[in-house]
């Protein structure tokens, strides 16, 4: 049991002061924002919980909410599994470690307009590498017109970008166990399956609770990627969350409404999150 | 089951090195082979493309930015969060799970619609369009990741470490320095490459908080729409010299992870 002592606090403080003049103020302008209307700077009136009400109840957005968690449950499924067999089939000695670990982080270091870029041109029919396979293998691939297409692209788009991360995060669980774990575990005879079960698997319970959480999360905000990619399209196939709040907020620039908007989004993120949270941590102490 | 092994390692860094080859590829053609059809290499490869981000300050500049706000912010993050890690995997205190849960909960703010707050905070201050605006509002996302990865190397060191140093009379901080930090070294490599890896790419805040003295390269990329439509090539050079900072990231904490098999034997 670890020892109970206020002073850590002075240890928690700097990270604190930090993250409350980035995170407090900001969100207290929102907080301010979304209860009025907003016309210019010196023409606002207080409206209460009318934005709110109006959110809740506008079929655009709770369709784009849908569309958002569908999207966030496949990356999950997706991501999840293939990294943690990515991170198990990584070479554990000798030039192919680093040479392997370079590479798998390469998606995860483009920046995210480029990723966009990378995609819209590589899928293209006419001059994309995939395009064109997809294509000239009878299918008939078009990412700008076919919606079933446009969401398979930019799901495998965040496959690419994002399952390194899972992976790397697993690699690093999978290299602080002993040697002498799996020396018992030979000298026992245990199966591959039992290793992983037994031995890789509780170690890897601290970077996977990591590991889902961020990806739930970007995926739950993701904007640049598809925003680049399709726009949004065809018609409304790809418009995720953060793209409708960011048309609200600075294309109809409905400050108010996106400022509502914006606090709902959150507290969806922050219940969803609150729950993998508990869930696992609760694991943790019975186990 | 080696084979079986390589294998999938082989297929999954093909899956991740063909779009990036595809980058490679765009960049060293010309737009009139890019736009003109399928090609699988460069039919006729130049370097203008890479000479237009090398002669013209607009580009060099953005990318010396980017470096300055990059490596402030790893810098920032990992100074404050050592010590914040330390407590939250050594002590119970008041209010830290809360504490913990909070700083977590700062990496799930939509960004977009912080825009206009965090446009108008570092304004007030006096911050914007400088590197150290964009440091600091990286650090809302770096900062608590980089507790939460930390406190996760930090809590898998035996306690009893920490017990026999203070026995020995060694005093908090030179404990904290001389011993502790080394043996965290690849959770340490870990967290800069993460800091690094999320300011590098991240659009929406850099953009916002900057307009001309700090302009950063990812902002500048999309400005290569002109007239005659987007330059393609240009627009993948950058992103080829985008790429370059993070592969030498990552080639200095290959090392740290490697290390990170020490960690367990203690």
């Amino acid at each position: 049991m670890k020892p109970y002592n206020n002073k850590a606090w002075w240890l928690v403080l700097p990270v604190f002061v930090l993250v409350a003049f980035s995170a407090i103020i900001p969100m207290m302008t929102v907080v301010n924002y979304s209860v009025q209307d907003i016309f210019d700077p010196s023409t606002r009136y207080f409206v209460g919980t009318e934005w709110y009400r109006e959110i809740l109840t506008d079929p655009r957005l709770l369709d784009s909410l849908m569309r958002q968690f569908v999207y966030s449950f496949c990356v999950l499924a997706i991501e999840v599994p293939l990294g943690i067999i990515v991170a198990l089939s990584m070479p554990r000695r000798g030039l192919g470690v680093p040479f392997s670990l370079i590479l798998l982080s390469l998606p995860l270091l483009v920046p995210w307009n480029v990723v966009g870029t990378i995609w819209q041109i590589i899928g293209r029919e006419d001059i994309g590498l995939y395009g064109w396979t997809l294509n000239s293998l009878g299918l008939d691939y078009n990412y700008a017109s076919n919606p079933r297409d446009a969401w398979a692209t930019v799901l495998v788009m965040d496959v690419w970008h994002w399952t390194s991360l899972v992976a790397l995060l697993c690699y690093s669980g999978l290299r602080s166990i002993p040697d002498v774990y799996y020396q018992a575990a030979r000298i026992d005879r245990a199966s591959s399956w039992a290793v992983f079960r037994y031995i890789q698997l509780p170690k890897l319970k601290n970077v996977l609770l990591i590991a889902v959480m961020l990806r739930f999360m970007d995926s739950f905000m993701i904007y640049t990627e598809p925003f680049v990619l399709t726009g949004g399209g065809p018609g409304t196939a790809t418009t995720f969350l953060s793209q409708t709040l960011t048309q609200m907020a600075l294309g109809q620039f409905d400050l108010g409404r996106a400022a509502a908007f914006s606090l709902i989004y959150f507290l969806i993120i922050l219940l969803v999150t609150w729950v993998f949270y508990t869930a696992m941590t609760h694991n943790d102490n019975k186990g | 089951m080696k084979l079986r092994k390589s294998l999938v390692m082989l297929i999954y860094l093909l899956f991740v090195l063909v779009p990036i080859y595809w980058l490679v590829n765009m960049s060293l053609k010309s737009n009139r082979e890019i736009l003109g059809g399928l090609t699988l290499w460069p039919a006729a490869p130049t370097l203008d493309n890479y000479r237009v981000i090398f002669t013209e300050p607009t580009w060099y500049t953005s990318y010396l930015n980017s470096l300055s706000y990059v490596s402030m912010n790893m810098l920032i993050s990992l100074l404050v969060a050592l010590p914040a890690a330390y407590a939250f995997s050594r002590y119970r205190f008041l209010g830290d799970k809360h504490m913990f849960f909070w700083l977590l909960t700062n990496r799930m703010a939509p960004p977009a619609v912080f825009l206009l707050p965090f446009f108008q905070l570092y304004s007030a201050v006096g911050l914007f369009d400088t590197p150290i605006a964009v440091a600091l509002a990286h650090c809302l996302f770096n900062v608590p990741l980089a507790v939460w990865i930390l406190e996760g190397f930090m809590s898998s060191v035996p306690k009893e470490i920490d017990e026999t140093a203070y026995i020995d009379g060694y005093t908090f901080p030179k404990f904290f320095v001389r011993i502790f930090l080394p043996m965290i070294r690849p959770g340490i490599g870990v967290t800069a490459f993460f800091c690094f890896m999320f300011s590098w790419v991240e659009l929406l805040l850099a953009r916002t908080l900057t307009s001309v003295d700090a302009k950063p390269i990812v902002s500048q990329m999309t400005r290569t729409v002109s007239a005659s439509g987007i330059d393609w090539g240009v627009l993948a050079a950058a992103g080829v010299v985008a790429l370059l900072p993070g592969i030498a990231v990552i080639y200095f904490v290959r090392n740290h992870v490697a290390k990170g098999f020490a960690l367990g034997r203690v």
